[in-house]
């Protein structure tokens, strides 16, 4: 690990007008990214994602970004030209969205498309970035590529789709990796190769990845450390290895919640949310340092429309149960 | 309570035909929580949908509270058996009031005093009856998973058969929704089928279960055995290993099983 790291985000906000007020998606979120994994984990809804895709600046209108510092490597993202920042996205910074199925485009060869993506970030001609490619689906251990080369995606299975993903995210050989929920359309077993793939990946290039993903047991036991999020803020850190050691009461409902395979609980615990979570600061940011942390909390409920939102949680995206269930 | 033997399903003709199911069998006894495991692919929702009727195109012999189903089932068959899908966001009419979605099994089969019935099943399945004129969009996905789970109820069925019934929740929602369906068993003595790619929530919610591969069942166990990780076969064992959290050494000597 590197003594600079790689991306710094310091208070970072995210909020998306809308007709009954302004929903605050990202409340204050402050972290660094070296050369490591990173994981952020939390339920629909806890702005996990929007994290990711803010630092890309792909948080899509009518959504507004702000935040103290959003850096890579000395560049601040928030300011810089459209024109400047597509030199990083994609090529310095890459993301791995979740679902093939709606990332790859459906009337174009997978071989095509990851020559693409190669071509794009830098000046190689065609049989060059298809030698690239080629050498890319290998290395994501794709058995045939000459043959997969030549397919549409729709002739691919998901864990393949998934590979396929990560090999043209990586063809550019991008500094920092983030991982949007790459593995959970998999099973299991796929799932575990993918995941080593992309930590091979990580050590052997020295590349630094964010992990975004709602499970628990996955990010604890591949990523370095752990971000908690809940509803937009960040109420724990923790290096991987100490996860069980949780303190934070949304941290450990989670924990207890989860089904385990030595179960003999006649009843698992529910979680009880307890609206102070939604006002305490994270105990400690990230890198320790020490943030003025009484200028988060009060600007944020006066711009919300009316008292305390019963349920603050911004609405989960479909196909995920919004953070919460009827009692 | 229910007997399965033999069962295939083969979908498709001729050079394109694909067989789903090859050759399963199992039984569950009355009151009895039975898990069918697999990874996608592995014909584990496809026999659920065989049981219930909605492939119609299989051989072999299923039995049902002791009765041999043929291909069509009777009206009467849905009384006492019903499924509750993986997906709350696609199973539920979105331009029905939860009222509606629930009165209409009771319409269907000609049933009696649909207002009580509606009322009693959502307190059942911890909904009040605030919710019972709302839509779907309204709830959250535990919620609607909740409805989901009221309208399999409403008919007072013996059998239920879930599909995933909490993947696409949160785990803390799915906690709440495995207590529901823990103790709905306990207070209807209703027996279960519990389809999942989740060995953890089939260790829970199960006493018994089957791991299936490639349309075949590779192994039946306790979940006893489940819990001590006494797998004799070794695509259970591989499937155990990678339910257990990332572990590199492991992903190296993962193969496919034919």
């Amino acid at each position: 690990m590197s003594d600079k790291p790689l991306l710094e985000v310091e208070n970072l906000r995210i909020s998306f007008p809308t007709r009954t007020g302004v929903t605050q998606a990202v409340r204050g979120v402050s972290f660094t990214v070296g050369r490591e994994k990173l994981g952020i984990v939390g339920e629909s809804g806890s702005g996990k994602s929007m994290t990711g895709r803010a630092i890309l600046r792909l948080v899509p209108p009518p959504g507004i970004v702000t935040a103290d510092r959003l850096s890579f490597q000395g560049e601040d993202l928030l300011t810089l030209p459209e024109k400047r920042l597509r030199g990083i996205r994609g090529r310095r910074i890459s993301m791995v969205m979740q679902d093939p199925k709606f990332s790859l485009n459906p009337v174009m060869t997978i071989g095509a498309q990851i020559a693409e993506a190669y071509r794009v970030h830098s000046s190689a001609g065609t049989a060059e970035a298809k030698r690239r490619a080629l050498e890319m689906l290998e290395a994501v251990r794709i058995r045939n590529p000459e043959r997969v080369y030549g397919l549409y995606p729709h002739e691919v299975s998901g864990g393949m789709g998934q590979r396929i993903m990560i090999a043209m995210m990586l063809i550019p050989n991008p500094d920092l990796l983030i991982a949007d929920e790459p593995t959970s359309a998999l099973d299991v077993t796929v799932q575990m190769q993918v995941l080593a793939i992309m930590d091979e990946l990580c050590s052997s290039r020295g590349m630094g990845m964010i992990f975004v993903s709602h499970d628990l047991n996955l990010v604890a036991s591949f990523c370095d450390r752990i971000l908690i999020m809940y509803a937009g803020r960040v109420v724990e850190t923790c290096r991987a290895s100490e996860l069980h050691a949780a303190t934070h009461p949304y941290t450990r409902g989670l924990l207890d919640s989860l089904p385990r395979l030595d179960d003999t609980r006649a009843e698992l615990p529910v979680l009880a949310r307890d609206p102070s979570w939604l006002e305490d600061i994270s105990p400690s940011p990230v890198q320790g340092e020490g943030r003025g942390e009484g200028d988060v909390g009060g600007p944020v409920r006066s711009a919300m429309a009316g008292p305390p939102h019963p349920n603050p949680l911004p609405r989960g995206e479909r196909g995920h149960g919004p953070a919460e269930g009827g009692r | 309570m229910i007997d399965v033997r033999d069962l295939r399903v083969t979908f498709g003709h001729g050079a394109d035909a694909v067989a789903a199911v090859q050759g399963v069998s199992f039984a569950v006894r009355e009151g009895e929580s039975f898990g069918l495991v697999g990874e996608s692919g592995s014909g584990k929702s496809t026999v659920l949908r065989a049981v219930v009727g909605l492939n119609h195109d299989w051989t072999g012999a299923i039995a049902v509270a002791g009765a041999a189903q043929s291909r069509r089932r009777e009206k009467g068959f849905f009384k006492s058996c019903q499924m509750v899908f993986q997906d709350p966001y696609g199973s539920l009419h979105p331009r029905h009031t939860i009222d509606r979605i629930l009165a209409e099994p009771i319409a269907i089969h000609g049933l009696r005093d649909a207002d009580a019935r509606i009322d009693r099943v959502l307190r059942d399945v911890g909904l009040g009856p605030q919710f019972r004129f709302r839509y779907p969009h309204q709830l959250s996905g535990g919620q609607r998973q909740r409805v989901a789970i009221a309208r399999a109820l409403v008919l007072e069925p013996r059998v239920l058969l879930l599909d995933e019934p909490t993947s696409a929740l949160d785990v803390s929602v799915q906690a709440e929704i495995l207590n529901l369906l823990k103790r709905l068993r306990a207070e209807h003595a209703l027996t279960y089928v519990l389809v999942s790619h989740n060995l953890a929530v089939v260790a829970t919610m199960c006493d018994r279960l089957a791991v299936m591969n490639r349309g075949r069942i590779v192994e039946e166990m306790d979940v006893e055995a489940l819990r001590r990780g006494a797998a004799r076969e070794d695509y259970t064992r591989q499937l155990l290993r990678a339910s257990q959290g990332y572990d590199r050494a492991a992903a190296d000597s993962f193969k496919d099983f034919a």
